[in-house]
Formats: structure tokens, sequence, C-alpha cells
């Protein structure tokens, strides 16, 4: 009778622990399946966007319009139309590397190391965030940790843990649109665990086939104020660009 | 009565030399790390003051708030009506203005390419004002290292560090990089007109100085600057002074609700100097007190050594008829020669150190090497009045109360069992 009970407890305790086991990797499964599907309508081959950046400032706010190219996760170029002050200055980013181009002063500086984590043009975005153009599944392992409802979408909670060292941020946690695969809203985290920048993600269109935000606020929370907008006002994916937009020749052209 | 006592201690060596040169030492070390105390205290005001903080400064709310972000978004704006009103109501303050802001200084090559890059701490003072006197107040003509102060728009000075950093040196080009007053970015080109030390390890290695009219026109600052600074024309701190303008000033503008309104702050109210303030205050007094305490323990003591050895001698006076009211007093105009010797002795050689350290001071750049902290380089004593008598009237009471209290045992000899002592 007591050896029965044994036995019987056993496979219990063997049942629990394999299931404690299949639901933990189908919980990694899915998270790694929800950020490739999100990868997909974020990324792209190439990429053409013309934007606005509004800038909130506690005295006046800006608008900053600009077209950038990006190929790939190593080749970006943007290129800013207005205001005046703004109108030809160029950036250019290869690999690591990140050029900007003054009309002003017609020089080409190269910014690297710390300086990339500088404000662009006093936004909440830095170099290195207008640089990132890797895949979420290339430099973060996912888990999902929770379900929640964000204007009235079901999202998936996303916990995503740095997988290479030179990732900007240590950790994030994405709500993740569980019928379109975008995220809505996004969390970014130093190495302590400090909450560094926040991003709202809105106004989800379907643009050639994929699912994209046309609209994002960041906010870095080490600043005041509404944070910045940046809102998408024109987008063509996988269009071919030619090769020139990406050299240093074509930020004096 | 006096020169009798006088005789006695030349004459009695072991009366006088250990008492004198126990004073002197303590005269002297209260009155060396006294000075060196407000030298070291003193120049850290002085510095922040002169760099930092002026006596008063206004700003706008929103901008103190925030001070510590070099916020020029929140800048001051219509200046010249405010320079109209404080010039009125301070006429015996010079009045600046002052932008600091941040950016990157890109030094090219020959074929436009980077060199060198460094984050710049970016000051613009008004450098061409003949009536401003801020090159005299950051004493930028002796700190020059190389080259010469800025003459014209597009030159800029550059701490002699941060130049070797860059590999730039006089008369090359610069490109700074930043933000305007509206978040636009900011481009300039500069040229080296000298390359400065200024003493304070963070400055050498980051700091560039330009006109106040290049940084108005580079940031989009049209009629408006981060701050401005009141010095007294004198170039004194007045504590008491700075806080009634304060209030005379703030006051005026205390029912408005605009966040971009002026507010008045003093040295005191910035950078946490209020404390630094009451500690130079109180530094003096406690090593005082300090002294008085334990000098009259030490001269306690050796009252006390004394008096044993005197034993004897005190004996056969009293066994003679003198008084033990009169051997006291003796023993006090005693203490009070000895004192004055000793105090006189230390005073003069705790000066002569102060003088030697206010001229030469202590190089301590070698220990500064990675400070971010705003200090001189250089720790120096200061010579003040207060020093010829902040350890000469302690030094005279500590031997005075020493023998005093020591000498009271004088009282306690019995007449009656004095011949039987003195049998010994």
């Amino acid at each position: 009778m007591i050896l029965t009970l044994k036995i019987f407890k056993m496979k219990y305790i063997i049942a629990i622990f394999f299931t404690i086991i299949f639901a933990l990797q189908l919980s990694a499964q899915d998270a790694t399946e929800i950020l490739e599907k999100v990868d997909d309508n974020m990324n792209s081959e190439t990429s053409i966007t013309k934007s606005d950046m509004i800038i909130y400032g506690r005295r006046n706010s800006r608008t900053v319009t600009s077209v950038g190219y990006a190929e790939g996760k190593n080749k970006s170029f943007s290129e800013y139309l207005a205001p005046a002050r703004e109108k030809g200055t160029k950036m250019l980013k290869l690999e690591d590397n990140l050029w900007i181009y003054s009309p002003s002063t017609d020089r080409t500086i190269q910014l690297s190391g710390h300086m990339l984590k500088q404000s662009v043009m006093g936004s909440d975005l830095s170099y290195e965030d207008m640089m990132e153009n890797r895949k979420l599944t290339e430099m973060y392992d996912s888990e999902v940790i929770g379900e929640e409802l964000i204007d009235g979408r079901n999202t998936w909670v996303l916990q995503l843990t740095a997988k290479v060292v030179d990732a900007s941020y240590e950790s994030r946690k994405i709500w993740v649109d569980t019928e379109r695969y975008v995220p809505l809203r996004e969390e970014l985290f130093a190495k302590s665990g400090q909450l560094l920048k926040k991003t709202e993600l809105k106004e989800v269109k379907k643009i050639d086939g994929r699912w994209y935000p046309t609209k994002m606020n960041y906010k870095d929370m080490l600043k005041d104020g509404k944070g910045t907008d940046f809102v998408v006002l024109e987008i063509e994916f996988d269009t071919e660009i030619p090769a020139y937009i990406f050299s240093k020749a074509a930020l004096k052209k | 009565m006096i020169r009798f006592i006088f005789k006695a201690i030349l004459r009695d060596k072991n009366r006088s030399v250990l008492p004198v040169t126990v004073v002197a030492i303590g005269v002297f070390l209260t009155i060396a790390l006294s000075g060196y105390l407000s030298g070291m205290l003193g120049d850290m005001i002085d510095q922040t003051a002169r760099f930092q903080t002026g006596h008063v400064k206004v700003m706008s709310r929103a901008y103190a708030e925030n001070i510590d972000q070099m916020p020029n978004d929140l800048a001051l704006m219509d200046i010249e009506a405010l320079h109209e009103e404080l010039n009125r109501d301070f006429p015996n303050y010079t009045w600046v203005n002052r932008i600091n802001f941040g950016g990157i200084i890109d030094a090219p090559n020959e074929n436009e390419q980077s060199k060198g890059q460094g984050a710049a701490m970016g000051m613009a003072i008004e450098l061409f004002s003949k009536t401003s006197g801020e090159t005299e107040r950051l004493n930028l003509e002796n700190s020059l290292v190389d080259g010469r102060l800025p003459q014209k728009s597009g030159e800029v000075l550059i701490g002699y560090e941060f130049a070797e950093k860059l590999g730039a040196k006089v008369g090359d080009e610069l490109t700074f990089m930043g933000s305007t007053m509206y978040g636009s970015m900011a481009f300039a080109s500069f040229e080296i007109s000298g390359t400065v030390r200024f003493g304070v390890m963070a400055m050498d290695k980051g700091t560039v100085i330009i006109d106040f009219s290049d940084a108005q026109r580079i940031l989009d600052m049209e009629d408006a600057t981060g701050e401005i600074m009141g010095f007294r024309k004198e170039e004194v701190f007045m504590q008491d002074e700075v806080i009634e303008m304060r209030e005379n000033f703030n006051a005026k503008y205390a029912n408005d609700s605009d966040e971009f309104a002026p507010i008045m702050k003093t040295l005191g109210e910035q950078n946490s100097m209020g404390s630094y303030l009451d500690l130079v205050d109180s530094v003096s007094a406690m090593f005082v007190i300090i002294f008085v305490l334990v000098m009259s323990i030490v001269l306690w003591n050796t009252g006390l050594i004394g008096g044993l050895r005197r034993y004897q001698e005190f004996g056969i006076r009293l066994a003679l008829g003198e008084e033990k009211g009169h051997i006291y007093r003796t023993m006090i105009f005693e203490a009070v020669i000895i004192g004055i010797i000793g105090s006189v002795i230390g005073t003069a050689l705790g000066i002569i150190v102060t003088l030697l350290m206010q001229k030469y001071g202590i190089d301590i750049s070698g220990m500064m090497k990675d400070a971010t902290m705003m200090m001189p380089s250089t720790l120096r004593s200061k010579f003040s009045p207060q020093l010829l008598y902040i350890g000469f009237i302690p030094g005279l009471f500590a031997m005075v109360i020493g023998n005093m209290l020591s000498g009271i045992g004088i009282y306690k000899r019995e007449t009656a069992t004095l011949f039987k002592e003195l049998e010994v």
C-alpha cells in the first residue's frame, strides 16, 4: 500500500516536472516566434522613409523633416529637409561608423564611442538609437511574461535580455500586438535595471503587406518633457537604392 | 618684580625651555594650520565664484531648477532690459553675461578627417568687452600656456590638456558641434588663439572659452543668456549684502507666475556653497577651542611637572615666610611671561610659514590626474590679520590656565609639616 502511494507520488512529481519544462520550452519557442514575426514587420531589405520628428521643448516645439534610406542592418543615410537651420545636414552610417555633414561649416565629422550616446537635435533619441537597424532576434533572448490590453488591443508582454555584448540596452520589455505582431509599447533598461527610455507606437497601418506603426513617441526617462514624436509621412519597403547613396561622397553632394 | 621673575626664567633654563617650546609649537601649529585651511577653503570659494556662481547669479526660474544640465533652452530672454534694471538697482556690482554649453569639439587634419575629438565644456564670456573685467577675473592672460587671448570673432581659447588630447595647437582650426537654444544642430568653426592652464584639472581637460557674442550667434541666443553673474566691484564677497540684494530683487518678481521670470541666487545658495561658507566660518573657531583645551591639558601637565620639580623650592620659600598667595602670583607672572615668549615665537614662525605657503603653495596636480571636480591644483595658505592673534591669545591663556590649575597645590601645603619634608 505504502509502496503504491510512493510510486503514485513519484509519477505525480515527474509529470509536474515535465509539464513545467515543456511549458518553459513552449514559452521560449513562442517568444522567439513572436519576435521573428515582429522583425518581419519592422525590418526589410531596404526602406526609404520620409518623416517628421517633433521635438517638444518647454518653450516651444520644433518639427524636423528628413528622408532616410536604409539597406540591411549596416547601411543608412539621412538628409534633413526642414527647417532652414537643419536643411542640408546629412548623416551616413556604415557598419559602426557615423558621419555627420554640416553645410554651414562644409565639414564632415565622424562620431564614435560615447559621443554616439548624445541626443540627436535635442530630441529624446540618441545617435545610437537612430543607428540601430539590427533585428531583435539577433540581439536578444526573449520570454513571454504576460498579456495586457493596450488601447483596446491584446498584447503579449515580452522580456528581452541581451545576448550580444554591444547591445545599446541590456534589457527591454515590449508589448506586441497579438494579431498584427507589431510592438505597441517598449521600455528600455540599463544594466543596472534603470528605465532609460519608453516608446509608444501608434497608428499601425498596413503598408506593402506588412503592419507598421506610423507614429511613435520616444521618451528619454532621464529628461523632463513630453518626449519626441516620430511621424512616418511616406515609407517604401524593399525598393532598390543606388549604391552611391551609402558613400561619403554623397554627404557633400 | 617682573624683572626679577624674568631674570629667574632666563637663569633657570629648566623652568623656561620646555614650556616655551610647547607653547611655541602649539601656537605655530594653530596659525599654520588655520592659515592653510582658510587659504584652501577660501581658494575654493573664490574659484567657484569666478568660474561658476558669481557673488550673485540671475537666471530664469526654469534654468535654475535644472542648472546641472546647462539648459540653454530655458535661458533668460530680453537681457538688455534686465541689465539696465540690475545696473540701476545694484550699481556696486558688475553684471556680466555667461553661457555654459556642451558639445563635441573635432580637430580636422589636412585631409579634413578627424585627428582628435572630445566632449567639450564650453564657456562663453564677455571677452571683447572693455568693462566686464572677465579676462582679469578669470586670470586668463596669466594662465596662457601658448598663444594669446581671442581678439576677434571665431577665435577660441582651449584648455592645454584638451588641446594636447586633440593633437591641436595655436592657429589650428576646430569644429564645434552642439545644440542651439531651440534644439537645432549647431556647427561652427573656430581658430585656436591660445591654450590655457586653468589650474583646475577638470577644466584643463575639456574647457573651451569663446566670446559671448559668438555663442549668441552659434546657439541662436539673440538678446538671451544662460546666466547673468554679479561681482562686487571690489571683487570681495559680502555675504550679508548679497542676501539683502537677493531678497530685494526676488521680491519684485514674487507675483510673476512665468517659469522664465528671473531669479537671483547668492553664492551660498549654489553648488552646495552654503554649508561650505558655514564650514569656513566655524573651522577657525573650532581650531582655537581645540587648541586651548589640548594645550591647557598639556601645560597643566608641564606645570605639574615643574611644580613637583620646584616642590622643595616652594617649601623653602614658605618656610622663609613667603605667603602662599605671593608664591602663586609669581608663578602666574612667570606663566604670563613664558606664555608671551612662546606665543611670540610660535606666531612669528606660523606667519613666516603661512606667507611662504601663500607664495609657493603645494602643487597637488599629480594627485588630481583623473579628477573631474573643480579644485585648485595648487593648495595655498592665506595670511589674514586674524592670524596675528588667533594663536597668540590661546597660547598665552593655555599657559596661564595650566599653571593656575597646577599651582593650586601650593595652597595644600601645611606649614607644620614643611620642616619634616625639608629634612629629606
